[in-house]
């Protein structure tokens, strides 16, 4: 329980700290005179239309991907599974790409590049569902190969339309699967940290079975947990965070791999504490990460993915070495 | 207690139970004995709604299993399988964990009543001085008995356990099984064990069920079931049946080759 006040007390500081920091440094004090004033300041500006939605996605993101990847790793009992196993990164690139190159963006509005990402997605998730479903029942095997193939054949289409586009297509395309927290649009912000917040809130009536999961299915069968509806549900919760996460802001990866494994070193395995702790940590972690992103080489910018990739991947090897392999 | 009527079940096309017919009645303590790959394990599995019969039926109390709800299930029935993957949790959390089958829709804390339960239960197995330890790092012996006070959390009528003495020393058989017989005896529990030791089975149960090539090949008293013919038409090794001298139940000697 500490550990949960601890988190959200990081969570206020290291958004604050965000919105101080940048390219153009607004100290603290400067920010609340800001508020009063209202809109007008070139730094409000900055404050409220760049800084304060990058961190209210920050916060969706990396909490809804955390989550994502508690859940299924709490499904497939399998640590090295993670939300862009089931092949959902590779739908949304190759929906994107679609998009990009047929140019919808500017024919109708902006906002059919997230949808076309989410329908990408989604399309992979209903041919990895139906292909892993044996008489009414969720292999789970067969989801993690499942996905990880039409992940190999989504990535190899993407190239495909990659090498026959245009310069200006491919820079769009490039561009999106690095991963971007840089959204202008309001509703797809709102969209976020609904669809996240609301997961969390659904992903708690499943804590029990999730603990009991971690024994085995056949054990959580015997202890009264319905697991083929179990697994299901979980499988959508987690697809909906996954595919919501990448059509908003692209292929971010590592959050979802590395941040529940963090937090099992912690808290141990009691999904009641895990759940909210993992999505608490994934936020910062995020905001952190784009933080830096924008700051190491300011004024250019780096792309987020590439910070998440190199400061997870290290400190988790790092984490791994030191304490042993006890408490993965 | 419970009732197996014509029951045929396996695997695919390849493994069937045939024409299985027995009934437990409440307070009995029975054992299934059998060969390697006779179907003890799968008549098991059959009974705890894990492999869906292909005819027959499965009554607890009258009732059919495949229409039970789940947690109604898990509460009459608790089953101890062969070492389940048990991660690193305590034993108290993993104690805890037979109490899931009580916690209401929104709970998320267990109650005063789910800790007084799963404290009891482990004082009966003696783990409760082990309460705080890794799952991971308890002895052989230690880990059955935590598996057995996690199955009686459930506070169930009817206890399965498959093959609880496998990998056990004698010390440890000797107190999982004398514990089994005491709550059998002191909780009126009803006990329906897989066992594979045929001297364990005619020590501690009042009835066996004799299985081969999945049919039931004998059934009843320890005395009518473990005679040398018996046992050597089923299992197809040379034996000698002697007569326990302090239980006076059948005890198996067997003949090695070089005699």
């Amino acid at each position: 329980m500490i550990w949960i006040l601890i988190l959200t007390a990081i969570l206020l500081g290291i958004s604050l700290l965000s919105l101080c920091i940048g390219s153009t440094h607004i100290p603290l004090k400067k920010i609340v005179s800001l508020i009063q004033q209202g809109r007008g300041s070139n730094e409000y500006s900055i404050l409220f239309d760049i800084r304060l939605p990058r961190i209210l996605l920050g916060f969706a993101i990396g909490g809804a991907l955390s989550l994502a990847g508690v859940l299924l790793q709490g499904m497939f009992r399998n640590p090295l599974v993670e939300p862009y196993t089931l092949g959902i990164s590779g739908g949304a690139a190759l929906g994107v790409c679609l998009n990009i190159v047929l140019r919808l963006s500017q024919k109708f509005s902006s906002l059919t590049l997230p949808l076309f990402g989410f329908l990408g997605a989604g399309l992979v998730i209903l041919l990895v569902y139906f292909l892993s479903v044996r008489r009414g029942m969720l292999k789970v095997q067969g989801v993690l190969l499942t996905g990880v193939m039409l992940s190999f054949i989504s990535s190899a289409l993407v190239m495909l339309i990659m090498a026959v586009s245009r310069t200006e297509d491919l820079h769009g395309i490039i561009f999106w699967i690095m991963g971007s927290l840089e959204e202008p649009n309001w509703f797809l912000i709102k969209a976020a940290l609904l669809v996240s917040v609301l997961s969390l809130g659904v992903s708690y009536l499943f804590c029990f079975d999730l603990n009991a999961l971690s024994l085995g299915e056949e054990e959580a069968l015997h202890l009264g947990i319905n697991i083929e509806r179990s697994k299901r549900l979980l499988f959508v919760v987690a697809s909906l965070l996954t595919g919501c996460s990448v059509s908003v802001a692209g292929i971010i990866g590592f959050v979802g791999l590395v941040v529940p494994h963090f937090v099992r070193m912690f808290v141990g395995g009691d999904h009641r504490i895990l759940l909210v702790a993992s999505f608490l940590l994934g936020g910062i972690f995020l905001i952190f990460c784009d933080t830096l992103a924008r700051t190491i080489i300011a004024p250019l910018e780096l792309p987020v993915g590439v910070i998440t990739g190199i400061l997870g991947g290290s400190l988790f090897v790092y984490a791994l070495t030191k304490r042993g392999n006890r408490k993965l | 207690m419970l009732e197996i009527k014509n029951l045929i079940c396996g695997y695919d096309s390849k493994f069937f139970l045939q024409d299985i017919n027995f009934k437990v009645a409440g307070g009995e303590l029975v054992g299934i004995i059998g060969p390697n790959g006779s179907g003890k394990t799968t008549l098991l599995r059959a009974i705890t709604r894990v492999l869906k019969p292909k005819k027959g039926e499965i009554l607890l109390e009258g009732k059919n299993i495949w229409q039970l709800p789940l947690k109604e299930l898990a509460k009459t029935t608790a089953v101890v399988s062969q070492s389940p993957e048990t991660g690193f949790m305590s034993v108290e959390e993993f104690v805890l964990l037979g109490r899931i089958p009580y916690y209401k829709g929104f709970q998320l804390l267990e109650t005063k009543s789910d800790l007084e339960t799963a404290g009891r239960c482990m004082e009966l197995t003696d783990t409760f001085r082990l309460k705080d330890q890794p799952m991971n790092q308890l002895s052989g012996g230690e880990r059955q008995l935590a598996l057995v006070a996690r199955a009686l959390t459930q506070e169930p009528g009817l206890l399965l356990l498959d093959e609880p003495t496998a990998h056990l020393d004698i010390t440890h058989q000797v107190r999982i099984l004398d514990l089994i017989k005491r709550l059998n005896k002191e909780l009126e529990l009803t006990v329906l064990m897989v066992l594979h030791d045929l001297n364990l089975a005619s020590e501690y149960c009042s009835r066996l069920i004799l299985i081969n090539n999945g049919q039931i090949h004998k059934m009843g008293k320890p005395e009518e079931v473990l005679t040398y013919q018996i046992i050597e038409e089923v299992y197809k090794t040379v034996v000698v049946v002697e007569e326990n001298p302090i239980s006076h139940k059948p005890h198996i000697l067997i003949v090695s080759a070089s005699g």
